[in-house]
């Protein structure tokens, strides 16, 4: 386990260190002039002087690329071009909405996605199988900012239940949960359909084995069997689904945050690039892809927490 | 005789013969745009704008006044084309990868496999925003960012396949024969592992179209005044009290053309591989 451990996280290293350096190189050195970008074409010379020396691109790009490096690991990430503010107090402002906009939705994924995929593997081929099947395919194919906008036609616009969008800030409690609640369900339908049809099949392939029969001759009852042995055994497929769509959520909350006019992170990298704020640009794209390594890293040792025999195979 | 076998198959199956017939349509309607439309998709009309469908204007208008229908028939061929490139780059150079990574092994299969796991780290979406802040928004600029997250899928899916197909006994026989690695891969490995990846294609052809649609709903991907599907869904939720089904026709257009591709996906996978049919 030490060893499998020890190069999973040289690899973790690795990539993101690989994944800061390519983010700097696309945002620092091929645009030419990071500051002429930032300032637009018609600007003065002498403003863009003064923003190459404020962002030290008169320095050389390996020194700046260490500087921001240093900078990121002691969690200074420099001042906005626009907002004029820290850019780690606007990240940090920022996630306290989108952190929790994800991870609520990774929860009603995960339940309505289990119930589901296990409801239909438990029903194969009758009417419940097809149903669950077909409403999962027509929810893949529905891109989740569309779901939204159904979702505010609905529940915001024809019956007046929820806000169509905008966030008041955690300190109104529930009302600010409540302003979660369709993008939260606009994030989580779509990946659950994904999820659902997963977990359908794995299930499905683990009710064929021979332990499974062994359960119910020891007097298990089905629902015990599929929620105590099968699901735990079908596991591994949904775990890797699962941290594939925990990144996908990430990325997914630009496009919905963006559709409620939450302001969260997506929303910021959104207005950032408008603003051409390449300072803020740089810093939350490389905490998304670092997200995404990270939810990778801990995928695959959950994959050796639930199945021992992965920890020597590799 | 065996195509004929094949397209029988294929018509056997429920998903393969829907997922046409809904695939059939979006390609019809960007063909037919090329030549008709029942007017013109840019032209602005503003007293005449938000108005309802009629037999003039089928969808009804926008809020410019331009013609719903006219804009939905020409976003179709926004929507494939961008499908086909992103999904050409990601085969080329990820199957390419995929192959070398299985022919070479060893340190090459290491760093390609490597390279693959660190692009998955950025998303269609974050690449595209890269992409976007250097170069600014645009169809070519989106077909890239979705294309670059394309070569990793295809170069991991291409060298799995290939590997299951290089432990294979009639490959020991190339061997035998003389043939050198690269040679077997290319003569012996592709074309058996074909199928999996003309399955591939198709699904990452609906995830491209979905792809672009949300970078286009940004105001990332195709810029005014051409039409697209996804930037005419953000132009909706203007209005969404006075004109809702403004918001239905883009999304229902994205949501044909996505499940059609989904379905033939599905259709042929089962067609190529009755073993996996039986088991679903």
């Amino acid at each position: 386990m030490i060893s499998f451990t020890l190069r999973r996280l040289a690899a973790f290293v690795a990539t993101l260190f690989a994944t800061s350096l390519v983010v700097f190189l696309v945002l620092e050195v091929l645009p030419g002039d990071p500051a002429l970008l930032m300032l637009g074409i018609d600007a003065q010379p002498d403003a863009v002087a003064a923003l190459r020396t404020k962002l030290g691109l008169d320095r050389p790009p390996v020194e700046r690329y260490l500087v921001w490096m240093a900078g990121l690991l002691r969690g200074d990430l420099g001042i906005s071009h626009t907002y004029g503010s820290s850019v780690s107090e606007l990240i940090g402002e920022r996630l306290v909405l989108t952190l929790p906009l994800a991870l609520i939705a990774m929860a009603l994924t995960t339940v309505i996605a289990l119930t589901l995929g296990v409801y239909a593997a438990s029903k194969h081929n009758t009417i419940g199988d097809y149903g669950v099947m077909t409403a999962t395919q027509v929810g893949i194919a529905v891109p989740n900012f569309w779901f939204a906008i159904l979702l505010v036609l609905l529940f915001a616009v024809a019956l007046g239940w929820l806000p169509a969008g905008g966030f008041p800030g955690w300190s109104e409690g529930p009302i600010a949960l409540k302003s979660l609640i369709l993008p939260s369900f606009a994030l989580a339908v779509v990946q659950a359909a994904i999820l659902a049809r997963v977990t359908r099949s794995a299930v499905l392939e683990v009710l064929r084995e021979d332990f499974v029969r062994t359960a119910r001759a020891k007097g298990l009852t089905r629902t015990q069997t599929l929620w105590r042995h099968v699901l735990r055994n079908a596991l591994i497929p949904v775990v890797t689904i699962m941290g594939l769509q925990f990144s996908n959520l990430l990325a997914g909350t630009i496009i919905i945050e963006n559709v409620f006019y939450l302001p969260g992170l997506g929303r910021l990298i959104f207005q950032s690039i408008n603003q051409r704020d390449l300072i803020v640009v740089k810093d939350v794209v490389v905490l998304l892809a670092a997200k995404v390594v990270v939810i990778n890293f801990v995928v695959d040792m959950l994959y050796a927490v639930i199945d021992p025999r992965l920890r020597t195979a590799r | 005789m065996k195509s004929d076998s094949f397209i029988m198959r294929c018509l056997r199956q429920r998903n393969f013969v829907i997922g046409l017939v809904l695939t059939g349509v979006v390609i019809a309607a960007a063909l037919l745009s090329y030549v008709w439309t029942p007017h013109s998709p840019t032209r602005i009309n503003v007293p005449g704008r938000l108005a309802l469908a009629s037999s003039t204007h089928w969808f009804g208008t926008d809020h410019f006044g331009r013609d719903v229908f006219s804009m939905i028939l020409v976003g179709s061929r926004n929507s494939i084309m961008v499908g086909i490139v992103a999904v050409t780059i990601g085969v080329a150079i990820g199957v390419a990868l995929g192959l070398l990574a299985s022919a070479k092994r060893g340190w090459v299969e290491d760093l390609v496999m490597r390279m693959a796991d660190f692009t998955f780290a950025f998303p269609a979406i974050l690449s595209a925003i890269l992409i976007t802040a250097i170069l600014g928004p645009g169809t070519i600029n989106s077909i890239l960012a979705i294309g670059i997250f394309n070569i990793p899928v295809f170069a991991r899916i291409t060298r799995g396949a290939a590997n299951a197909i290089l432990a294979r006994d009639f490959i020991l026989a190339a061997r035998a024969s003389g043939k050198g690695q690269i040679r077997i891969v290319v003569e012996h490995v592709l074309p058996n592992i074909s199928n999996v990846l003309i399955v591939q294609a198709t699904i990452n052809f609906a995830l491209a179209i979905l792809a672009e649609a949300g970078l286009s709903y940004l105001g990332l991907g195709t810029q005014p005044p051409d039409p697209s599907w996804g930037r005419m869904l953000n132009e909706s939720q203007t209005f969404l009290f006075r004109a809702p089904m403004l918001a239905i026709y883009p999304g229902a257009a994205i949501m044909t053309a996505v499940l059609g591709l989904n379905l033939l996906g599905d259709g042929l996978r089962d067609a190529l591989d009755p073993r996996l049919a039986r088991a679903r």
